[in-house]
């Protein structure tokens, strides 16, 4: 009986002590930095797209929810000639931040997405893409990749085979 | 009093009471949530109030639904009866000096009997339903009512005897020198525990047990039948208050610089409050325990109260 009449006076007291709610129109929560909010293309430092078509994001979404198609520029260099993200069906996971090989793909702290019309969810790349390197500020996939570091060459390495043609037919 | 007058009273108490009936939605619902470090319905008016006008709206609008598999007349009266009989025991309550429906001279035991009549709203509408959960939740209201029907009645004894009368105004005017619950605080509490049971509330839900029975004897009502349940439920908690306060602690009786009524009004909503604290706090118990708990501790308890308030009210007269 008596710790009922303690348990009662403890919630009781809890009338007077700051609520946990927040207000959400008129007071935001604070957001971290890397939270995995709605995704944006990013540019490298030179200003140029990051993405390169390599189809990687697609295939790592858990609910297929992005759809691109690669293509080459004059110098051979793959662009996505559309990048479409349904945001109806994003569940916001990061898989395609995580699988993205050039940094183009990046999740960002925004979530207020609402919108009557369900097709206005689906963005296409030139709302997706965003004058910025996003998490990464100076990095340029090509600055770095498949360069020579100056040591050895291909199919130098101990034990590794010579590299095969890939133009020939022959074994 | 004039017939004018008195339907007056009546329409007035129809209406006052089931606003306090609906206003309790906001009311619990914003006093559980400060409770629990939130805030609750805030957006809709000042303060949220209109959050009752939503859900009066929301549940008018529902699917008035009834099972191809119910007993349908029997699945469409179960909700009336508890309002009915609540709203039927409100009749005898003195909200203030005149302001009484019927100042019924058997008053104690006319509450006795409606709320008692109650319980066949939860034995009706379960068994009515058709289904294994509402069943249980019956069967549970049934037992609920073996356990607290006994002790509800004999622990209002020692106000009677003290007082000499049914009449719930001779009552309150029996407490001008001292409340009741100084000299009957063993009938005070075993009432509190008592009416808590009569109204199904937590932590005596055991009926409708959200946890384990969905929702117990009304799983299968649907809009405005299931808002009636739960407006007979609001009206019970504001009926076993308002006998608290008449029983216990005074009615009307107050300082004279607030008018009687609002001494009334205050006092119930004290109790109303202490609902709703209770519902925060406390855990439900098996059935099982309540009905051992309530004929092996509650009800010797009472008879012994019953006991030395008769030999003292005795002794007293000499």
């Amino acid at each position: 009986m008596l710790s009922h009449l303690r348990t009662m006076w403890l919630v009781f007291i809890h009338l007077f002590r700051k609520k946990e709610t927040i207000e959400y129109p008129e007071e935001k929560v604070a957001l971290h930095p890397r939270y995995r909010g709605r995704i944006v293309l990013t540019k490298d430092p030179d200003g140029g797209e990051r993405c390169v078509g390599c189809y990687l994001c697609a295939v790592a979404c858990p609910v297929d929810c992005i759809a691109l198609q690669a293509t080459e520029d004059e110098n051979g260099r793959r662009y996505p000639d559309f990048f479409r993200i349904n945001f109806s069906r994003c569940i916001f996971c990061g898989f395609c931040e995580d699988a993205c090989p050039t940094y183009a793909i990046q999740l960002i702290p925004d979530f207020e997405m609402g919108e009557y019309n369900r097709q206005n969810l689906v963005f296409e790349k030139e709302d997706l893409l965003i004058n910025s390197q996003g998490k990464y500020p100076g990095y340029n996939f090509y600055q770095v990749a498949g360069l020579e570091a100056g040591v050895k060459k291909k199919g130098e390495g101990v034990n590794e085979e010579t590299p095969v043609d890939v133009h020939s037919l022959l074994p | 009093m004039s017939t004018t007058q008195q339907i007056w009273i009546v329409i007035g108490v129809l209406f006052v009471l089931l606003n306090i009936a609906a206003g309790l939605i906001w009311v619990e619902r914003r006093l559980l949530a400060l409770w629990q470090d939130r805030l609750g319905p805030n957006r809709a008016g000042p303060l949220g109030i209109l959050i009752v006008l939503a859900d009066t709206l929301k549940l008018f609008f529902k699917e008035d639904w009834i099972p191809p598999f119910a007993d349908k007349w029997i699945f469409i009266t179960a909700p009336a009866i508890v309002v009915g009989s609540v709203l039927l025991s409100f009749v005898i309550i003195p909200f203030a000096p005149g302001i009484v429906v019927a100042d019924l001279n058997i008053g104690i035991i006319f509450f006795l009997a409606m709320s008692s009549l109650g319980v066949y709203s939860i034995v009706l509408g379960g068994w009515a339903s058709n289904n294994k959960y509402a069943l249980l939740g019956a069967l549970r209201g049934a037992s609920q009512m073996i356990a607290y029907e006994v002790f509800m009645g004999l622990s209002l004894m020692g106000v009677v005897m003290l007082t000499g009368s049914f009449n719930l105004g001779d009552i309150v005017m029996a407490q001008k020198h001292l409340w009741f619950v100084v000299t009957q605080p063993v009938g005070f509490i075993i009432f509190l525990i008592a009416g808590v049971a009569e109204t199904h509330r937590l932590p005596f839900d055991i009926p409708e047990a959200e946890s384990e029975l969905i929702a117990g004897y009304h799983a299968e009502y649907s809009g405005m039948k299931f808002g009636m349940f739960f407006i007979g439920e609001y009206l019970g908690i504001t009926l076993i208050s308002a006998m608290i306060v008449t029983l216990f602690f005074g009615g009307w009786l107050g300082p004279a610089f607030l008018p009687p009524l609002l001494w009334f009004v205050i006092k119930l909503f004290f109790f109303i409050g202490l609902f709703i604290l209770l519902r925060a706090s406390l855990p439900r118990p098996r059935y099982d325990q309540l009905v051992s708990y309530g004929w092996k501790i509650l009800l010797p308890l009472v008879l012994a109260n019953v006991l030395i308030t008769g030999a003292i009210a005795l002794w007293l007269r000499g």
